[in-house]
């Protein structure tokens, strides 16, 4: 027990010292790192949808956008509203709430791929709409996205700036990524309360079969939908923060891809697992800037030349990692212990 | 009413394509209660290898007839086609015939992305153009216009489409195919090989995808490596439109969902005018007198119309246009 | 203790940043500011310069473009031994991609400002040019963008940002102007793809037309991947309008040509620059021949012929498309740093928007919010599957290319 504090201490305390010591080598790591951490609240908030409840959510990027534009249409010169965070951001959950509530409830009652589909339809209509609502009554700016979006700011502590505090300065990416760390902790925290919760445990039921878990008593719609709109209300969060860090949104930044790469982080990591999925999307989020930095300087210096685009061969390795995923570790490279089991049991049929 | 007929030719070309391809998804999922994203992508790759075998040949300059050029490359688009929906059935689902029923859907995600990179690798960025070498002729009926490329597609497609049914009810394979889509437990006890049949449904419904892709890369005269991906999405809304797992059903869905692009297109601006509005249209005068219009929704709604179709249809008659009822089977 | 694990991370951040370029250099020296004017025989200092643009995705052959427009223009510089301050300055280029992914861009923007580069040349895209403008300019750092048309970017009140490409209203109008002067339209229909680029060039467009007292159908749209364009031409066809305008690229502009023609549609269509390449000759066959379309900037053909040959010798290809004008911005940069006697963005920002410098893209001066003044825009027909100029518009005044040359040999 003593051990496990200790570590925990070491933990937290390397978490805190990270932005400093990265500020040293470049402050852009620290919004490396941010970004990070943005996509691991995003995969933990989805992974109470997919993970545990087992609801395939195609679009959850469409919560994701909800938030993003709640922000940055009433923090910015746009409308010329610059509402305090404390109104936005739970104002941004609320809406991403409603909308998960609002597809949810009719369709929550089809099958597990038809839900997939539908939510995928979802996500798209989501972007359509924003990317078209700039006419006839210019709600949403268009393509064009909106600019100059106000930073956070708590009374007169402003998140943009440079501060400096005890002779360290604390620029303004170190001072998100110590907000964007409390969030985390906040969803970490709801994650794991809620894997052992009556809640928790009835979304389980569910996953695993659902008219086993009506029998029992289980009101299967309102929990599943609780699922959902708790998801959205994180994505919607995720989202503020998005652009309160970006301070431009603009449609294009929440397409189906980032959707099925949120997917791919708790598919890789360990659906239902909240360490699993954590180790997946810091995997997957810095794959990427691993690749870029490894793979076009190697292919120069072996073919003299640049053969795969690391773009491209991030794809294709998402895409070959899903497939083998499913495959060899259907629960995932770090599953939930319950999960394995259920994942390694071989289920007759599929239709009944 | 010259307009209107147009839109009707246009809706019928592009449903015609959509119900090709939406057999490839109702076949499957008849038989193994699949949705096989990488369908889309299996139309794709029919297109580009068409456009190889067909610039090939054209550069060539082997002076055959423009028709047997376009057929050649169908020709070559088939197999290789059928070999990537047997690689798919056999590699990526196959394995999982038994696991939960999120587990095939990630992996069909999985194989989609794989396929579009794959090609793109191949095929490179940029969109290819398929060249022009057929005689586009067009005939006038009612004042509108079809061009030859039209009725082709047209005429194909009902062909395709009667050929599988008489398959499907005629012959001994498609009975079998029918019998296992009923219950693959008691088919198999009568003797029927589920393996065969299940490869099988792929390998057909990536047959018909691959003239689909030729079909709409001559249409269109492009090909790219990402087309294949809103295509399946729509033919698989046409799909469940028709009553997924129903030949039928994805025939007449492909082709209602075709026109109900096409007159939305055509016409929801019209219908969404503000300005001809009873009460609306007064508060808005002003804008009215100065633009003419005020617009809600215009076509830049066009792809709005399969999602909206799909989750209509799902959440009100689950079972679609000809369907039984699927969809409670949880 | 500090100032040691200091040096010691900026140089691995500078390794980091060469490995990304794939270049290898000698250790960075330190930043341009610290070089004060110094006695006999100062050392060399170096002055790093940004370039941003997608090197990998979708458009990586033009941001490869956009930056062999800088390298070039950075060679030169080198070559031609300027001082600052009485030092020898060596011009240093730190070549970013940002995948033209806003997320991306902003991450590269503040990795140059960690670089502490002297000034910053991009990005490529409007969509991350914008966001990024915000980086730069709470550092303080000068940014041209070569290529970056949204006029949104000078709109922002931003002291440091500049470009030298011609916004969408600039092009909008030319084109406009030049369909109203020889088509003489009565109804014109516009349509584009839903993208920040066409839709902003549309509306301009359409503005134009409007203002000469012209028809103007209800908007139409596709997406940029759109290939199917019948439903939305038939519906414009039963309107019969003189000419159509697309904002949009080639890739959906081919298809809709093609698919114009099939349908009968005898307006003149015309495009905008994403649209005015040789592809479109090859999307849209036979149909493409007549095609009205414009691009910002003089074209190729009239750029600097110094450029053009150097850019071949050293690159052993053609300019693409934007590299005459990050070309162009590079030497703005080196030009005013020469002006001001100094690498330091304070110092050099005033000379730098007093700028009058004649480039491989023409003469450019800038006005009070950073954009180009009287960019010139230059229309194009297609003419036997080849894109060809016809005319070049400057303010209001159009001038066939042989007037065009004439006037800039009589400077």
């Amino acid at each position: 027990m003593k051990r496990q504090t200790l570590g925990l201490a070491i933990v937290a305390l390397a978490l805190l010292a990270l932005p400093l010591v990265l500020t040293q080598i470049g402050t852009a790591w620290v919004r490396i790192a941010n970004l990070a951490i943005l996509f691991i609240f995003l995969s933990l908030g989805l992974n109470i949808v997919v993970g545990m409840a087992g609801l395939l959510d195609l679009g959850y990027v469409a919560f994701y956008a909800v938030g993003a534009y709640t922000w940055a249409l009433l923090a910015s010169p746009h409308f010329d509203l610059h509402l305090p965070f404390w109104v936005i951001l739970p104002l941004g959950a609320l809406f991403a709430c409603i909308a998960g509530a609002v597809l949810g409830a009719p369709t929550l009652r089809l099958r597990g791929d038809y839900l997939a589909i539908v939510t995928l339809g979802f996500g798209e209509i989501v972007r359509i709409f924003m990317n078209n609502l700039s006419a006839p009554f210019n709600i949403t700016n268009g393509p064009k996205g909106i600019t100059r979006i106000d930073g956070m700011r708590i009374g007169d502590f402003n998140f943009t700036q440079t501060d400096t505090l005890l002779g360290i300065a604390f620029t303004g990416p170190a001072k998100y990524y110590y907000l964007l760390l409390l969030l985390l902790l906040g969803v970490i925290v709801v994650n794991l309360r809620l894997q052992n919760s009556r809640i928790g445990r009835a979304w389980v039921a569910i996953r695993e079969d659902e008219i086993a878990a009506k029998a029992v008593g289980i009101n299967t719609r309102n929990v599943k939908l609780l699922a959902f709109a708790m998801g959205a209300s994180f994505g919607g969060i995720a989202g503020g923060m998005f652009a309160a860090m970006q301070g431009f949104v603009s449609p294009e930044s929440f397409v189906l891809n980032e959707s099925i790469m949120i997917l791919a982080m708790i598919v890789l990591g360990g659906m239902g697992n909240v360490w699993g999925v954590i180790a997946g999307a810091l995997l997957l989020s810095f794959v990427p800037e691993f690749l870029r930095y490894s793979v076009e300087p190697l292919q120069r210096a072996v073919f003299g030349r640049m053969l795969i685009d690391p773009e491209v061969l991030r794809m294709l390795l998402f895409g070959i990692a899903l497939v083998l995923t499913m495959r060899f570790r259907p629960a995932g490279l770090w599953p939930e212990k319950r999960h394995q089991r259920e994942m390694s049991q071989a289920l007759e049929g599929t239709g009944a | 009413m010259d307009t209107f007929l147009q839109q009707l030719i246009n809706g019928l070309t592009t449903g015609s394509v959509y119900a090709i391809v939406a057999l490839g998804y109702t076949m499957v999922y008849g038989v193994i209660q699949l949705i096989n994203f990488a369908h889309g992508e299996v139309v794709m790759i029919g297109a580009m290898v068409a456009f190889s075998v067909i610039m090939a040949l054209v550069g060539a300059g082997t002076g055959l007839p423009p028709a047997l050029v376009v057929l050649l490359g169908v020709l070559a688009a088939v197999p290789v086609c059928m070999a990537i929906g047997y690689a798919l059935e056999r590699l990526a689902y196959r394995p999982l015939r038994h696991a939960p029923r999120l587990a095939p859907l990630i992996t069909a995600i999985g194989m989609s992305i794989i396929l579009q990179h794959l090609a793109l690798l191949i095929w490179g960025r940029d969109p290819r153009a398929f060249p022009q070498i057929l005689e586009n002729a067009s005939f006038a009926i009612g004042g509108a216009a079809i061009s030859t490329v039209q009725i082709a597609i047209i005429l194909l497609s009902l062909l395709m489409m009667a050929g599988l049914t008489w398959f499907v009810h005629r012959t001994k394979f498609g009975i079998a195919i029918r019998a296992t889509a009923e219950d693959v437990r008691v088919a198999a006890l009568m003797g029927i090989d589920a393996n065969r049949v299940i490869a099988a449904t792929f390998v057909i419904g990536a047959a018909l995808g691959a003239v689909a892709g030729v079909m709409v890369g001559t249409y269109y005269g492009i090909a790219h490596y990402t087309m294949g991906f809103v295509l399946g999405l729509k033919a698989f809304s046409a799909a469940v439109l028709g009553g997924i797992g129903n030949l039928a059903g994805a025939m007449l869905g492909g082709i209602v969902l075709g026109l109900v692009e096409a007159l939305g297109t055509g016409y929801i601006s019209e219908i969404s005018d503000l300005c001809q509005w009873p009460l609306v249209g007064e508060l808005l005068t002003e804008r009215c007198a100065a633009e003419g219009h005020v617009i809600l929704f215009g076509s830049n709604y066009q792809d709005v119309f399969a999602f909206l179709v799909l989750i209509l249809v799902l959440v009100f008659r689950p079972s679609g246009l000809l369907g039984e009822r699927v969809a409670e089977r949880a | 203790m500090n100032s040691q694990l200091k040096t010691l991370s900026l140089s691995i951040a500078a390794a980091v940043v060469m490995i990304g370029c794939g270049k290898k250099e000698e250790a960075p020296q330190p930043a341009p500011q610290a070089a004060a004017p110094a006695p006999a025989a100062p050392a060399p200092v170096t002055v790093k310069i940004g370039h941003v643009a997608p090197l990998t995705g979708g458009i990586a052959h033009l941001g490869k473009d956009n930056e062999n427009g800088a390298r070039l223009a950075i060679d030169e510089a080198n070559a031609a031994g300027i001082k600052l301050g009485g030092a020898p300055v060596k011009f240093e280029l730190v070549a970013e991609d940002d995948q033209a992914d806003p997320k991306i861009g902003n991450t590269v923007a503040q990795k140059l400002v960690d670089a502490k580069v002297a000034g910053v040349v991009g990005h490529l895209n409007s969509g991350t040019t914008i966001p990024a403008s915000a980086i730069y300019n709470q550092a303080g750092i000068p940014m041209i963008s070569g290529s970056a048309t949204n006029p949104a970017l000078t709109e922002q009140g931003f002291k440091n940002v500049f470009r030298v490409v011609g916004r969408d209203d600039q092009q909008g109008p030319a084109v406009a102007n030049y369909l109203i002067a020889t088509a003489k339209p009565k109804v014109a229909a516009v349509i584009d793809d839903a993208t920040a680029y066409g839709e902003g060039l549309a509306n301009e467009v359409e503005k134009t037309f409007k203002a000469a007292g012209i028809k103007v159908l209800p908007r139409e749209k596709g997406t940029d991947k759109t290939a199917d364009w019948k439903a939305v031409l038939t519906k414009i066809k039963g309107k019969k309008p003189d000419v159509v305008f697309y904002g949009g690229m080639d890739a959906t502009g081919g298809p809709l040509l093609k698919q114009a023609r099939e349908l009968k549609i005898n307006a003149v269509f015309s495009f905008g620059d994403g649209a005015c390449t040789d592809k479109m000759a090859e999307l849209a066959g036979a149909a493409a021949e007549g095609l009205i379309c414009s691009q910002a900037g003089i074209p190729v053909q009239a750029a600097g012929k110094k450029f053009l040959d150097a850019y071949k010798a050293k690159f052993g290809i053609d300019p693409i498309l934007y590299s005459p004008f990050t070309y162009d911005a590079t030497w703005l940069l080196v030009e005013a740093m020469k002006k001001a006697d100094s690498a330091d963005p304070a110092k050099y920002l005033s000379a730098l928007a007093a700028s009058s410098y004649d480039g491989a893209s023409g003469h450019i001066e800038f006005d009070e919010k950073g954009d180009r003044k009287d960019a010139e825009m230059t229309i194009f027909t297609m003419k036997e599957g080849k894109v060809t100029p016809l005319a070049i518009i400057k303010g209001d005044k159009s001038l066939t290319l042989d007037e065009y040359a004439a006037q800039s040999a009589a400077k």
